[in-house]
């Protein structure tokens, strides 16, 4: 049974199985370091569809498909499904999961929904009130772009800060029983506000919360990053990563320089795929989990990873007002099956 | 201990790599000085062929946006502005621009909500404060004439 420790960590004892994984990109993140490692990406960034939208919720849609075959099981199994994504009332999910018939509880957490999502299948899983749940999340640089920023064909000029919505799903299968790599553990995070006002700066905006979230699971966890073979943030970018590690410095005394990775810095080359800081966006860090990580955990080349997604809770609403951008940052320990530390 | 605001703004713009300004503005002013130059040539063509002074300067800008609008449609001129900055926007290229790619970007729309509503969110203010701008001039002009 799941169990609360310290001021924010719910432990995992008995452990949930990530049973079965997708990774769902576009020729972008094909051509990526991590191109190889994605279980399928689409020819085109339309995915054979007429709009942006819909390109987004076919993407979500193959990775559950493809996650579902992963895991050798059908949708009728599957007791809960946990996603969402950044567009407007989560239509690149819902429309994407329309016709899956499976129990839908839709969740909002920016570029931290993998993360938030992982953790509320898995304490349900451990809690015994599901047997097997699905935890997946899309963006789509396209539909981002057009909700959030300018026209795509709009010529104006992106700022080193700013970072690259990733057109990619991730999705993973949770199941009480079965092999696979496990949660262990599971942290929701604070909203943190350092008053970052820049909305092309959104990993100085999520940095505090990363910061935040990861201090608190190692103070009530009572471990130190020695303890782990990564620390793994979503999205915060090179800007954001650099703030991280110094802000865990300053403000904790925690030293994480040797194992910090973030997925946004993973996703894409940034020196010849023109994405500024870095890659970002729910499918972000869904898909660099769902590829590379979990692949990793499976093959033991990783034993212990704490993942932490972060997310910017911020609306074209919100920055016209002047407000600042909060930041949030949800985490879950995964382990390579055997390891029980 | 969390580090205030001001701390942490000083942090951010450590770690948060500038624009690089002295390029962009060499790249602004050959491409805006390009168009410029296109703008000439135009005129030259047109008034050698026999059009009125007037009417060639009237042909000029229309050339520029409809090439610009042909650019925008194919995909080709936001590559172009990624490197020209300020020196394709600055021009009447950019306001064809503007008005252009979120036409194009919100057909999925429909005509009317889409397109027609949506075509002037950019180029809208400029509309705006233009005229507002142009009244007031025209009445300084016409206490003062």
């Amino acid at each position: 049974m799941a169990q609360r420790i310290g001021t924010q960590t719910i432990l995992l004892p008995q452990g949930v199985a990530i049973i079965g994984s997708a990774a769902v990109g576009t020729p972008k993140e094909a051509q990526g370091p991590l191109g190889q490692e994605f279980t399928y990406c689409f020819p085109d960034a339309t995915a054979g569809e007429s709009t942006w939208e819909k390109a987004e919720s076919t993407l979500h849609k193959e990775a559950i498909n493809r996650a579902l075959q992963d895991a050798a099981i059908p949708p009728e199994q599957v007791q809960l499904l946990l996603a969402g994504d950044l567009l407007n009332q989560c239509i690149g999910t819902t429309f994407g999961i329309r016709d899956l018939q499976i129990p839908f509880a839709g969740m909002y957490g920016a570029c931290s929904t993998m993360a938030l999502t992982l953790a509320m299948g898995a304490i349900l899983t451990e809690c015994g009130v599901v047997q097997t749940t699905l935890a997946s999340t899309s963006s789509h640089f396209c539909s981002a772009e057009k909700q959030f920023r300018m026209p795509l064909e709009y010529g104006g000029q992106r700022p080193p800060t700013a970072q690259w919505t990733a057109s990619a799903a991730g999705a993973a299968v949770l199941a009480a029983q079965g092999e696979g790599p496990r949660i262990r553990a599971a942290i929701f995070g604070k909203i943190m506000d350092y008053g970052i006002k820049d909305a092309n700066n959104m990993g100085a905006a999520m940095a505090p919360a990363a910061c935040d979230t990861i201090a608190a699971f190692l103070r009530d966890t009572k471990t130190s990053p020695q303890d782990y073979d990564m620390i793994l943030t979503g999205d915060l970018g090179s800007v954001g990563s650099t703030l991280l590690v110094e802000l865990l410095q300053k403000e904790h005394g925690i030293d994480i320089r040797t194992i910090h990775a973030d997925c946004g810095l993973m996703l894409y080359d940034p020196q010849t795929q023109d994405v500024h800081a870095g890659g970002s966006g729910c499918g972000c860090s869904g898909s660099v989990v769902c590829s590379y990580i979990l692949r990793r955990l499976r093959e033991k080349s990783l034993r212990r990873v704490l993942f932490v997604g972060t997310g910017a809770l911020l609306s074209g609403v919100s920055s016209l007002q002047g407000e600042s951008v909060p930041g949030i940052a949800h985490g879950v320990l995964l382990t390579s099956e055997e390891d029980d530390s | 201990m969390a580090i205030p605001e001001k701390e942490y703004d000083q942090m951010t713009k450590r770690a948060s790599p500038p624009s690089p300004k002295m390029m962009n503005s060499i790249k602004a002013f050959l491409f805006g000085g390009g168009i410029c130059m296109l703008g000439e040539g135009l005129s030259a063509l047109y008034t050698g062929a026999g059009l009125a002074k007037k009417d060639a300067d009237l042909l000029v800008p229309v050339t520029l946006i409809v090439l610009t609008a042909i650019l925008t449609a194919f995909g080709v001129f936001d590559k172009i502005a990624k490197h020209a900055g300020a020196g394709t926007i600055v021009p009447i290229t950019g306001f064809a621009n503007s008005i252009v790619s979120p036409a194009l970007e919100f057909s999925s729309e429909g005509h009317v909500l889409g397109t027609g509503a949506e075509m002037f969110r950019i180029a809208g203010p400029v509309l705006v404060y233009g005229s507002a701008a142009a009244v007031i001039y025209g009445f300084i002009y016409w206490i003062f004439r």
